[in-house]
């Protein structure tokens, strides 16, 4: 069987039996509904580009608002809020994102994919510009690709020593290369300058733009926060993403079909570690530093806790988690004036995945079921 | 308590408010920013490694408040609490909060070394804000690109051994080797040591650096020259007490120095057999114990007054209560000098700032050309007392010490693992 065979069989399954796609094909009939414009899809049968035949079953009324809001709000927002709010939010979302296509796509759950945005942004900060004489003072857009570049191949190779467990081994084999990544970045001076990091990587003022302004950064940050999104949507729904979620779903069944489970868990974990590269990048940028403080294992988890938190069920989770996190770290120390405003943060956490395992996007779904709209249209509680 | 005051000066200044509007409407908004209160951001590590010593620093920092009844200039002073967790990019966040969302006046912090380099980098960015140090000691943040928005009335790593060279010399040690951990601050601390004990003679043939936090020291111990007259220890508390009872384990038997946080309680209340050994370790910091000047004994007072035990403050105030309360003291006593003024980009503030000699309880404070404190530091000698406990006595206090340690701006490098050197 083909894979393009093989997403049209798991297709078909879903619309009877609420498989397991990221995007049921029920979703786009219920969104050109909701739009008014047409009940049936134009492009079905027509000669248009793939990507605009993409563009039409993926987006919908809610994706617009979303993106409008996305974009006018930095114009209302204070700079704060756009900056360390709002950019710090997309960025961490982003790599929670790589965590979330490993784990809800393809059902590792790594914990390694801070340790990966950090090499990126290791790699950036050594072989770009920074104010520690170890730097190469390389051009910045040539120390990007090669920060992004190192960091997929690290991510590759990590996802292909890590690739034959399973579950709670998978976390234990990407924590202790987290952990390893760390001590590594703090007792290392030669390379790495251990303890304290680098300092002063800011991003590059390109066409007349000091991309570190708040307002500049917020639209980068976002830009590559949706292609980070797009991608993901666009990618389960290949044939090496739908193949990705037959092995996730059962390994045995897809390795008896003929696909590689190996290669396909590999292929996975490069493709998330480029994603987190990118948010790497990104995060460095940001902070204007690195330090082996960005990579410990507090991070790592946290990158899960947001995943997590927002729910892995669907891209946008990530984002969601990433936002209920930066409010969190930044305004619970408001709430209770005290030493103890962790506890703030601890409770809130617990309190969502307590009510809710599937986290923010879980309890969206719950609301939605118990206020239904109309349950016909809405999808199955047990969409992945 | 100061939220008591805290309420009482907002009903007092409510109160002006309104009788002010009532009587004159000419009241301008000059007058009332005069009465408005000033908001001061106070950032140390609640969370992390550091977080006792974070904690004992914001009570550092509410004394000095709270000793002038929460009033500077006529006006109120409301303090605005940020935390970190000793990672720079945490401790930038914190500070941007507190900037850019809570618009305080004065930002107070942060804590540790790595973090005030990377506030100092921020306050570039808010050239209209003033940056005052909280505890933070890494040599760099007023050494390499300092800000001109940034100050540190606190002495620095370095600063704090000086002396001690001069002690170990007058003790007859000539060869000594360094055990300390691998990072900025022991670096510092290894620095202020060698370069005067370089320059009276003495040789320092093998430095070790070990990993923060490490619990097997044996490798080290190994290494340990037979002809070696004395140790220099610059270890953190817990590590010290690991350090010790693994050298008395190998049989070790050479005398000890410590670094400004090695010869802490921890160590003092060291139950093994070498204990009396530890009679005559000397060690130097930015204060001691054991100092019986007036002003000291005063300011301890007041911080077992304010914070006692039962309340969890410490016995006698810590290093970091003693910083962060050295830097807002100053803060204060230069808001109170302009009057309150913080217009015009607080220019008059900064010019107040650099010349202001701030009366400390151990001595007078400058300020040199970069922002860094000129300063006291203290050598210091464990002995026993009448009852048998380990405490530390005065050995020499060293007034004026400069980030230079006496060399000159051309020659002077940054401590690092090899420089100095004088193997």
């Amino acid at each position: 069987m083909s894979a393009a065979q093989w997403r049209r069989a798991m297709n078909g399954g879903l619309r009877h039996a609420a498989g397991s796609s990221g995007q049921p094909p029920v979703r786009v009939q219920a969104s050109a509904v909701a739009s008014g414009a047409a009940a049936v899809d134009p492009y079905a049968d027509s000669d248009a580009p793939r990507w605009l035949k993409f563009l039409w079953r993926t987006l919908s009324a809610r994706h617009v608002l979303t993106f409008g809001l996305a974009l006018v709000f930095p114009f209302v927002a204070t700079p704060f809020f756009t900056f360390q709010v709002a950019a710090q939010a997309l960025v961490l979302g982003l790599i929670a994102l790589s965590l979330t296509f490993l784990g809800g796509y393809g059902g590792i759950v790594s914990l390694a994919q801070m340790s990966v945005a950090g090499m990126a942004g290791y790699a950036l900060a050594i072989l770009g510009a920074s104010s520690t004489p170890i730097s190469l003072d390389w051009p910045w857009w040539l120390a990007v690709i090669f920060a992004v570049l190192i960091a997929t191949v690290c991510a590759t190779v990590i996802g292909w020593l890590s690739v034959r467990t399973e579950g709670i081994y998978t976390i234990m084999i990407t924590l202790a290369f987290g952990v390893a990544f760390y001590y590594l970045a703090l007792q290392n001076y030669t390379l790495f300058n251990g303890f304290q990091g680098f300092q002063k990587v800011y991003p590059p003022h390109v066409l007349g733009v000091n991309w570190r302004d708040p307002l500049p950064f917020y639209f980068l940050s976002l830009f590559w926060a949706m292609a980070g999104y797009f991608a993901v949507k666009w990618i389960v729904r290949t044939p090496f993403g739908v193949a990705l979620q037959g092995v996730r779903d059962n390994p045995r069944r897809m390795a008896a079909l003929g696909f590689n489970v190996v290669a396909h868990r590999v292929a996975a974990y490069a493709v998330a570690g480029f994603m987190a590269a990118i948010g790497g990048v990104l995060m460095v940028w940001y902070n204007g530093l690195i330090t082996p403080g960005s990579v410990n294992t507090g991070w790592q988890i946290n990158i899960l806790v947001i995943a997590v938190l927002g729910g892995m069920r669907h891209p946008i989770g990530a984002f969601l988690g990433a936002i209920i996190f930066v409010l969190l770290q930044t305004f619970a120390i408001d709430l209770i004036d005290r030493e103890r405003f962790n506890l703030v943060i601890g409770v809130v956490f617990l309190a969502i995945v307590l009510f809710s395992p599937d986290g923010l996007l879980g309890l969206w779904a719950k609301l939605r079921r118990r206020f239904g709209s109309d349950p016909s249209v809405t999808s199955p509680s047990h969409r992945q | 308590m100061i939220e008591e005051t805290t309420v009482k000066m907002t009903k007092r200044i409510w109160i002006h408010s309104v009788v002010g509007a009532a009587t004159a409407a000419a009241l301008t908004s000059v007058a009332w920013a005069q009465g408005a209160p000033v908001k001061i951001g106070v950032l140390a590590t609640l969370e992390g490694p550091f977080a006792a010593g974070g904690a004992d620093g914001m009570r550092g920092a509410e004394l000095a408040i709270r000793q002038r009844g929460g009033v500077v200039a006529g006006r109120k002073i409301e303090m605005v609490r940020a935390s970190s967790n000793a990672n720079p990019d945490v401790a930038v966040n914190a500070v941007r909060k507190l900037v850019e969302q809570d618009k305080v006046d004065l930002v107070v912090g942060p804590l540790s070394g790595g973090e005030g380099i990377a506030v100092k980098d921020y306050s570039k960015t808010q050239p209209n804000m003033t940056f005052i140090n909280g505890g933070s000691g890494a040599q760099a943040t007023t050494l390499q690109n300092p800000s001109p928005n940034f100050f540190r009335f606190n002495t620095e790593g370095a600063q704090w051994m000086v002396g001690l060279g001069k002690a170990a010399v007058d003790k007859g040690y000539k060869r000594v080797m360094v055990i300390a951990e691998d990072y900025a601050f022991p670096y510092s601390q290894v620095q202020g040591f060698m370069s005067e004990f370089c320059r009276l003679g003495g040789k320092v043939p093998v430095k070790a650096w070990v990993p923060l936090g490490g619990k097997d020291y044996s490798s080290v111990i190994a290494r340990i020259p037979k002809d070696v007259d004395a140790l220099l220890v610059v270890l953190g508390g817990a590590d010290a007490v690991n350090f010790l009872n693994q050298y008395e384990a190998a049989g070790g038997d050479k005398p000890m120095m410590g670094g400004s946080i090695t010869v802490s309680q921890d160590v003092l209340n060291y139950r093994g057999k070498r204990r009396d050994s530890l009679v005559g370790t000397i060690s130097a910091g930015p204060y001691a114990d054991s100092f019986d000047g007036a002003d000291w004994k005063a300011f301890v007072a007041d911080y077992q007054k304010n914070y006692p035990v039962s309340a969890g403050g410490y016995p006698s105030p810590s290093l970091f209560a003693l910083v962060y309360y050295t830097n807002m003291k100053a803060a204060l006593d230069a808001l109170e000098q302009v009057k309150g003024d913080l217009s015009g980009g607080q220019a008059k503030y900064r010019e107040a700032l650099s010349k202001l000699e701030l009366k400390m309880p151990t001595g007078t404070v400058k300020l040199d050309s970069n922002r860094q404190a000129i300063g006291t530091t203290f050598v210091t000698e464990v002995v026993k007392d009448s009852k048998g406990d380990l405490t530390t006595r005065v050995l020499r206090k060293v007034d004026n010490v400069d980030q230079m340690l006496g060399m000159k701006r051309e020659e002077f490098q940054m401590g690092s693992r090899d420089v100095p050197a004088c193997p």
